[in-house]
């Protein structure tokens, strides 16, 4: 699921493709070498120990001159041959879609705000860490970095590209097999940067559809007054200073949209499965899971955090 | 004025007896010794003793880099492991690369240069032996500052490549990215010092009769490399120096989007210099390859002018390459091509090399001492690393590969195999010269193949787990991701590597002190650095050699023909023509001073002193310009530079 040697891709097919021709000549130009560098370190073909030090005959020495041109011209001519391999991949590659469907993607400390573009800005959805695309269809990602460096990497899918703040990138696929695919932040962001993972979950179009309709309106308000307290919670508490939920007060942009978060499957990009004891857990101590993350500690009493923990369950 | 009889004296016509041998040695080396105490110690200039100092430190430095590395591997061995927090990681993996690179690797190889250039082409001394000593006490200076920076829990945490914006001081407040910018300061200085220093002896000091194309190989490869650096160090100056520690100390804003900077900037201003690094690291160690090559198969090497050409092709075009490290940004597709184009250009001189040193050994009759089985493992240990090189010049596999494990795995297939092996092989090779004693070829050889194993073992997987999906610099990872059990295999290399290197410093320091004693020239090999006493005493030659050939030791002759008439009585050398190496001057080689010590003192001073205020940079310059002052006060007595009368006519042979 989180694998450049499995390919979903036409992208990713194309550059695994171009891997294993790699692979394949370089693994014989390397064993020839590296055998022959042994073969005649241990063979002692030269001329006995009394033979002048300084000067090779001319016959022997024509031999070798020959034998060490034909070896570079050899170089020359694989390397020939792979760069116009490598640039008619590069090119299948460059070839930019006409028309997508364009997400952006904005790469934070340590987590990935995603929003999918639509020219109604009531249909557009917001998430995070967790990407819905449609198999057989061409999407591009516009990629920008809130704070510093990130690299959006999906292997599965296509080559990482870097997130650059002051830099609009761009990158696109399309996924053919249907799956759910881990990417991670490839490039060194600081101290979380090795739980700043996101998924492509790759569905048939009608299916992706139904998701996309669905994101775009807000949850279902609550009316167990359990989950109203916890409601309560959320919005009193600090919560709401940073995440935003769908169809509420809270619009905050600071941390992940919580609009669907259940219908997500991990807890703070990749680090936790989305279960209740993991929310739990994450909620009254995120540091301790997550060194250095940016969400505080914020001091529930059990009831409260049980009532919000409640609540955000209910978010699909 | 004095002239100096150029004339050759085959020693058969030189009719010094013994005595007079003995008195001109005795006279030598009370001119030359480096004065005796702390204080002499600590003035000391003659370029050995710095070298030394310099291949000591820098080799503590690798065992400090080697530590960091086994805790990393440590950590990573299992998944979701805590043995070691993301804060203390970061500044470990930090620490691990600064120190390989800038503390380690350039200055071992320069320091090799620093000890075997001046007695390869039989000159008395280094041509600025002052500004040697300057250049090891600033790099001692940065290592000792790192160090106690990361003891003090104040190591650098942004990588050894220190991105900005992450770098800079809204994302890396305190004190950490300040040291990093300062270690590189220090080094950049010592680097440049030697890199002039070998320049200059190259070009000016060379024994008579050593033309250009009779320069050793090594010396050839340091010479190249001095150049390298003399380019490639200003870049990363102005870059970490200049323009990240004013946008960290004085809002300067040169990297800052929201201010009209731009973060890619220092990208391209850290890779122009760090990517011609790796060759500066790289070339040295194929000098060294070529010696061991030559004495142990018992043959002059195949093609020496293309390996000298092979060597400027590419230093050339290490200097056409850095975007290779940027394939992942925002850069147009057209201009990336170029440079996989030149990334792959550059295999070939690299390969041309790998071809003659092959041919080399097929045409003569191999031993396979310890150096030459670091030679072969370095064949097949670098050749691995060459080849996923090629593989990563591609954009498009590139964009897969780029900042994961297979990186990780490639760059130190190229180092060790490319840098770490000739070394080793170098300090079998070398050592008796040195220390005066021979390494224990039965240690050497354990060491080699647990080190060959270690490497291979420890970094064969991370191919696959990059590949995989696993990125650089985590310090963690989840069981689900699959990359457990490759990780703890990458471990148990890493400790297999840990004993390989421990066995080797045992041996050297076993050998050093009680090992066999090692005579002038113990491997029968070619080169000048074998014409003098083992250890070279402080003068290293007593009469300055003459050069007829490329292997001046394998001449029919019975003994080395050599120059007479340099004065004894104070330290002087012998200035030769660029070219040809034709006599040309008698010039004052500078006594021991305790000068560029205070110099270095104060300029850490400056630099160090400027993370916490500027004005430490006004009060600082001018503790500096007393030592400068200091140093060249003492520099102007004796003075004078003497011509040397020319006989018409060149006096040197060609071959």
């Amino acid at each position: 699921m989180h694998s450049f040697f499995d390919p979903a891709s036409p992208q990713a097919r194309a550059v695994a493709g171009l891997w294993w021709w790699m692979f394949g000549v370089g693994f014989v130009i390397w064993l020839g070498v590296a055998a022959l560098a042994v073969y005649v370190a241990n063979a002692g073909h030269g001329q006995r120990e009394s033979d002048d030090l300084m000067h090779v005959p001319p016959e022997t020495r024509r031999r070798i001159e020959r034998i060490v041109s034909a070896s570079v011209f050899a170089t020359v001519l694989v390397l020939a041959v792979f760069l116009v391999y490598d640039f008619s991949v590069g090119r299948l590659l460059a070839q930019h879609p006409q028309r997508a469907l364009t997400i952006d993607v904005v790469g934070h400390q340590w987590w990935w705000e995603v929003q999918y573009e639509d020219p109604n800005p009531s249909k557009r959805v917001g998430t995070a860490n967790e990407i819905h695309v449609p198999v057989g269809e061409t999407v591009q990602f516009k990629l920008r970095a809130a704070d510093v460096i990130h690299s959006f990497w999906a292997p599965n899918m296509n080559g990482k590209r870097d997130l650059i703040p002051g830099y609009v990138s761009t990158l696109w696929f399309k996924a053919d097999t249907a799956g759910v695919y881990r990417g991670q932040c490839a490039e060194f962001c600081g101290l979380q940067h090795a739980q700043m993972a996101f998924y492509i979950v790759a569905e048939p179009p009608v299916k992706f559809a139904a998701w996309l309709a669905a994101g775009s309106a807000p949850p279902e308000p609550p009316t167990d007054s359990t989950l109203l307290y916890g409601q309560r919670v959320f919005m009193s508490s600090g919560c709401a200073v940073c995440h935003a939920i769908g169809g509420t007060e809270a619009k905050a942009t600071v941390g992940p949209d919580l609009t669907h978060f259940k219908g997500r499957s991990s807890i703070a990009a990749g680090s936790l499965a989305n279960t209740r004891a993991n929310l739990t857990r994450w909620i009254q101590n995120p540091s301790a899971i997550k060194p250095g993350v940016r969400m505080p500690a914020l001091p529930f009493k059990p009831a409260e955090l049980n009532a919000l923990v409640s609540y955000l369950e209910t978010l699909k | 004025m004095t002239t100096l009889p150029v004339n050759e004296k085959l020693p058969a016509d030189v009719t010094l007896s013994p005595d007079e041998l003995l008195r001109e040695a005795m006279a030598l080396d009370t001119t030359w010794r480096d004065k005796p105490g702390v204080w002499g110690w600590l003035s000391a200039v003659d370029h050995k003793t710095t070298a030394k100092r310099y291949i000591i430190t820098a080799f503590l430095m690798f065992i400090a880099g080697g530590i960091e590395a086994a805790l990393m591997r440590l950590q990573l061995a299992r998944p979701e492991n805590n043995l070691i927090g993301p804060d203390r990681y970061n500044q470990l993996f930090t620490t691990h690369g600064t120190t390989m690179m800038f503390l380690f690797a350039v200055p071992i190889m320069t320091a090799m240069g620093l000890y075997f250039v001046p007695l390869m082409i039989g000159a008395r001394s280094i041509a600025f032996p002052r500004l040697n000593a300057f250049g090891f006490w600033n790099y001692f200076v940065g290592v000792v500052f790192l160090y106690v920076s990361l003891f003090a829990n104040t190591g650098p945490d942004t990588g050894w490549f220190a991105y900005v914006p992450l770098s800079g001081p809204a994302y890396s407040p305190g004190h950490r990215v300040d040291v990093w910018a300062q270690v590189v300061t220090f080094t950049e200085i010592a680097a440049l010092c030697g890199a002039v220093n070998i320049i200059a002896t190259v070009f000016k000091m060379r024994a008579p009769g050593m033309s250009l194309n009779r320069i050793p190989l090594f010396v050839w490869a340091q010479l190249v490399v001095a150049f390298m650096i003399v380019f490639a160090m200003p870049a990363v100056a102005t870059g970490s120096t200049l323009m990240l520690a004013t946008d960290r100390a004085v809002n300067m804003h040169w990297f800052n989007p929201a201010e009209g900077g731009d973060a890619l900037l220092w990208q391209h201003i850290f890779w122009f210099f760090g990517h011609p690094e790796v060759y500066i690291i790289f070339l040295p160690a194929v000098g060294m390859v070529t010696p061991i090559i030559e004495t142990f198969c018992r043959r002059q090497v195949f093609g020496y002018t293309a390996i000298v050409m092979a060597n400027i092709t590419t230093a050339f075009f290490a200097f056409g390459l850095w975007v290779h490290h940027m394939f992942a940004t925002p850069i147009p597709e057209l201009g990336q091509s170029l440079f996989t184009a030149a990334s792959m250009v550059i295999a070939i001189p690299t390969g041309l090399q790998i071809f003659c040193w092959i041919a080399t050994m097929w045409a003569g009759r191999p031993r396979l001492t310890v150096p030459m089985l670091f030679v072969l493992g370095f064949l097949f240990t670098f050749i691995n690393g060459g080849i996923t090189g090629v593989m990563l010049a591609s954009v498009a596999f590139d964009k897969q590969a780029h900042d994961t494990f297979f990186v990780v795995a490639h760059l130190h297939y190229v180092l060790i195999g490319g840098g770490l092996m000739p070394l080793f092989g170098a300090f079998y090779y070398w050592f008796p010269k040195i220390t005066g004693r021979l390494l224990k070829e039965s240690w050497g050889k354990l060491h080699f193949w647990l080190f060959l194993i270690g490497t291979n073992v420890t970094f064969f997987p991370m191919h696959v787990l990059g590949l995989n999906g696993m990125p650089r610099r985590i310090y963690t990872y989840l069981a689900p991701t699959g990359w457990g059990p490759l990780n703890l295999l990458a471990t148990a290399g890493a400790l297999t590597i840990a004993l390989s290197v421990l066995i080797f410093v045992v041996n050297a320091a076993k050998s050093w002190f009680g090992g066999e004693l090692a005579k002038e020239n113990p491997w029968e090999a070619a080169g000048l650095e074998w014409a003098t006493a083992s250890p070279p005493p402080p003068y290293n030659f007593i009469h300055t050699p003459l050069v007829r050939s490329r292997h001046p030791l394998w001449e029919p002759t019975v003994e080395l023909p050599v120059v007479v008439g340099l004065r004894s009585d104070r330290r002087e050398i012998l200035v030769t023509t660029t070219f040809d190496a034709r006599p040309d001057s008698r010039h004052n080689s500078p006594d021991g001073s305790i000068w560029p010590l205070y110099t270095a003192l104060s300029m850490g001073l400056v630099f160090i002193g400027s993370i916490f205020s500027p004005y430490f940079v006004l009060g600082g310059l001018g503790v500096s310009l007393v030592g400068l002052l200091g140093w060249a006060w003492q520099s102007t007595q004796p003075s004078g530079v003497e011509r040397v009368a020319l006989p018409d006519g060149p006096i040197v042979e060609r071959v």
